[in-house]
């Protein structure tokens, strides 16, 4: 069927795949016509697309470094921005995005600012730097850049540190979503999560991962601007709903202002009524609820913390030449636009169907028997993610009345606008390809940093290319485990844990990353103290703020990656200044790299 | 000054143009969040502060991605810095 090199055919594949995943989707639609439990639904959605995920994986198996390590360095721009946007847009993107919105309003939408502007920061400032110096992870361009073991282990520590934070959310998510789907115990569905992320990964490295998060990116885009289209149209609230839902924007002012939103506040012992996780409305939608800095220090905090994370960076080594990854930092944040300019509307059309009161589907004015025996609602609230209670007693639901969890918006928002089942079991999937591609992408980070920088560079440089790769290969595993191990104990909420992620990144490796490009000066020693300082300071003031102390500044638990950062450039400068400037060799090599042509710093296998 | 200087200093200014650019929508205007949405100009019929939120700031990111790449490309061609094997 497919004739020549498979990256020439890759339009091809991917097309006939899209076009079966569509038939897929019809094919369920007609068998739940045909009286298919929304049970079995789901458990098919979930379970056909990681099979196919497994199918990839297995596929694209490799026992060569190159291909294990960067893809083979030949991941066309279009598809690589595909699979890095899969890379990034996690579980706290698909499912918790739009809930946070929901609720907090304008002030929450400083992440969809910092998540995107980021990637200006990646393009401009780092990218296509690495992809000339020819690393296979990022601590290998700390390593060669500054010299020395010390750089080398510093970079992983804080790589370490950082997206270990992050996986555990996201094997968390996975965990959510197949509970909920498949209907297993939490505790057994993290470990389902990680059997899926793990076949994936494993045999194939770099490139099973890369093919594995195109076909992801393909599942988790359909199944999130469908619902969004389909409910906007079923609303009559407009076509194309981007451009069209000022008005039901509005809306939701004139109604929050009707339902005397923050004029009733919940006395303390009607909320310790409400289970634990699930929020009510308590902010406007459209109007400007957060000071300048917050929102500002928010935004900051989550593009410095994008231009470090290794996960995305690692992506950029995967094209086939420096222009080429500068444009697929573009096509990168173009598909990442497609979802991100998605998620406001979602809130919109989720939070009108529920409160306006002239439509079937609002609930806020109805009387709280009523609202207690709609379907959804008892499958939500068994759930643990719907809550309603009559505080003051009036017998009818009011705005202070109704509490719900942030995953529920984008997970239950189509069962609520009445869509049939089947797209319920689309958005499981979606999701689930969603947490499922950033785990991939973070275990392997992690893993290859380990393998590649500490075992191979540092303890048995001899070591021959198998045993390289299998050491890898049980690396991975095992930090998959102790990944999954402890998102069991749930300590902390997605989109807590995915924000504390990026602050980590931001305060240990973003002015030792960017000053290694830009500032020929910048040495060992000063790389070193502005990594760990950097860390350690942004771990103090957040242990610090956790246990009571008030910070400065306004800097919160979620940006205390300002601080570290800060810490970092000063140190990172004033001990490069006092010690001694780095050989010409190394000079040499900055130069080396500031030209896209001639060959890459590191060689093709090494 | 030598060619690789000259190619720096050109590389030098972009980067100052693009992260200029950069800073005034993700930032900059962030600091007027109140003005915005009190502001007349209501693109599509959003308060101005929430279409750049949502929208705006997103969409130019995008564009200013392209048209860095663009620029840069054209540098390193005028330095002949451009590299052999293509996509």
């Amino acid at each position: 069927m497919f004739k020549g090199k498979f990256i020439d055919n890759l339009p091809k594949i991917y097309g006939t795949y899209t076009g079966g995943f569509i038939v897929f989707i019809i094919l369920m639609a007609i068998a739940e016509q045909a009286g298919m439990s929304a049970k079995l639904i789901g458990i098919f959605f979930v379970a056909f697309t990681v099979l196919i995920y497994a199918l990839i994986g297995y596929l694209s198996r490799t026992m060569q470094t190159d291909a294990y390590y960067v893809a083979g360095r030949q991941v066309p721009t279009v598809f690589n921005g595909m699979a890095t946007a899969a890379d990034w847009m996690s579980g706290a993107s698909f499912v918790a995005m739009a809930g946070g919105i929901y609720f907090k309003g304008y002030g929450y939408m400083a992440l969809l600012v910092g998540w995107t502007g980021g990637y200006v920061l990646v393009a401009s400032l780092l990218a296509p730097y690495l992809r000339k110096f020819g690393c296979y992870t990022v601590p290998d361009f700390i390593g060669t850049r500054y010299g020395g073991n010390m750089a080398r282990l510093s970079a992983v520590i804080v790589l370490t540190v950082a997206s270990f934070t992050y996986v555990t959310a996201q094997i968390n998510a996975t965990g959510t979503i197949a509970s909920v789907a498949l209907d297993i115990p939490f505790e057994i569905a993290v470990y389902v999560g990680l059997a899926s992320i793990l076949m994936c990964s494993m045999l194939g490295g770099m490139r099973a991962v890369t093919w594995t998060q195109v076909a992801q990116y393909i599942v988790l885009i359909i199944a999130y601007l469908l619902p969004v289209f389909w409910i906007s149209n079923k609303m009559g609230a407009g076509v194309f709903p981007h451009l069209m839902l000022a008005d039901e924007v509005a809306r939701i002012a004139e109604l929050e202002a009707q339902f005397g939103l923050g004029e009733v506040k919940n006395s303390a012992a009607d909320l310790k009524q409400v289970p634990k996780g699930l929020s009510g409305i308590t902010k406007a939608h459209a109007e400007v609820n957060t000071t300048p800095w917050k929102f500002i220090s928010l935004a900051v905090c989550m593009m410095a913390g994008t231009a470090s994370l290794p996960h995305v960076m690692m992506r950029y080594f995967t094209t086939p030449s420096v222009k080429a990854a500068r444009r697929s930092v573009g096509w990168s944040l173009f598909f990442i636009f497609l979802l991100y300019s998605s998620a406001p509307m979602l809130a919109t059309l989720s939070k009108l169907s529920l409160m306006d009161p002239n439509l079937a589907t609002g609930i806020i004015g109805k009387s709280i028997s009523e609202v207690q025996a709609i379907d959804w609602y008892q499958n939500w609230n068994q759930a643990n993610l719907m809550f309603v209670s009559d505080f003051n007693g009036n017998g009818t639901l009011e705005l202070n009345e109704f509490f719900m969890g942030g995953k529920a918006v984008v997970l239950a928002t189509p069962e609520i606008a009445g869509l049939p089942y089947v797209i319920s079991g689309l958005v499981a999937a979606g999701g689930m390809a969603a947490a499922m591609s950033t785990a991939d992408g973070l275990v392997l980070a992690i893993s290859n940093a380990l393998s590649h920088d500490i075992y191979y560079k540092m303890i048995n440089p001899r070591a021959e290319t198998a045993k390289r790769l299998i050491v890898a290969r049980v690396l991975l595993v095992l930090i998959g485990f102790a990944g999954a191990t402890i998102a069991a104990l749930e300590i902390q909420g997605i989109l807590g844990s995915v924000i504390w992620a990026f602050d980590f990144a931001m305060s240990g490796l973003f002015f030792p990353l960017v000053l290694g490009v830009w500032w020929k000066r910048a040495n060992a020693q000063g790389a070193v103290a502005g990594m760990l300082g950097g860390l350690i300071a942004g771990s103090a003031y957040l242990i610090a703020v956790r246990s009571g102390y008030p910070g400065f500044w306004g800097v919160t638990q979620l940006t205390f990656g300002i601080v570290g950062s800060l810490v970092s450039l000063v140190l990172m400068v004033v001990v490069s200044l006092m010690t001694k400037a780095p050989d010409a060799a190394t000079q040499r090599m900055v130069d080396e790299v500031r030209v896209p042509s001639g060959k890459a710093i590191l060689g093709k296998q090494h | 000054m030598s060619k690789q200087q000259q190619h720096w200093e050109k590389t030098r200014m972009l980067l100052f143009v693009t992260l200029a650019i950069w800073f005034v929508f993700s930032i900059g205007i962030f600091f007027f969040g109140a003005e915005m949405e009190a502001s007349s100009i209501r693109p599509l019929g959003y308060p101005l502060s929430y279409y750049m939120t949502c929208q705006g700031s997103l969409g130019i990111f995008v564009i200013l991605i392209f048209w860095f790449a663009n620029r840069q490309e054209k540098i390193d061609e005028e330095f002949g810095y451009t590299e052999r094997e293509d996509d």
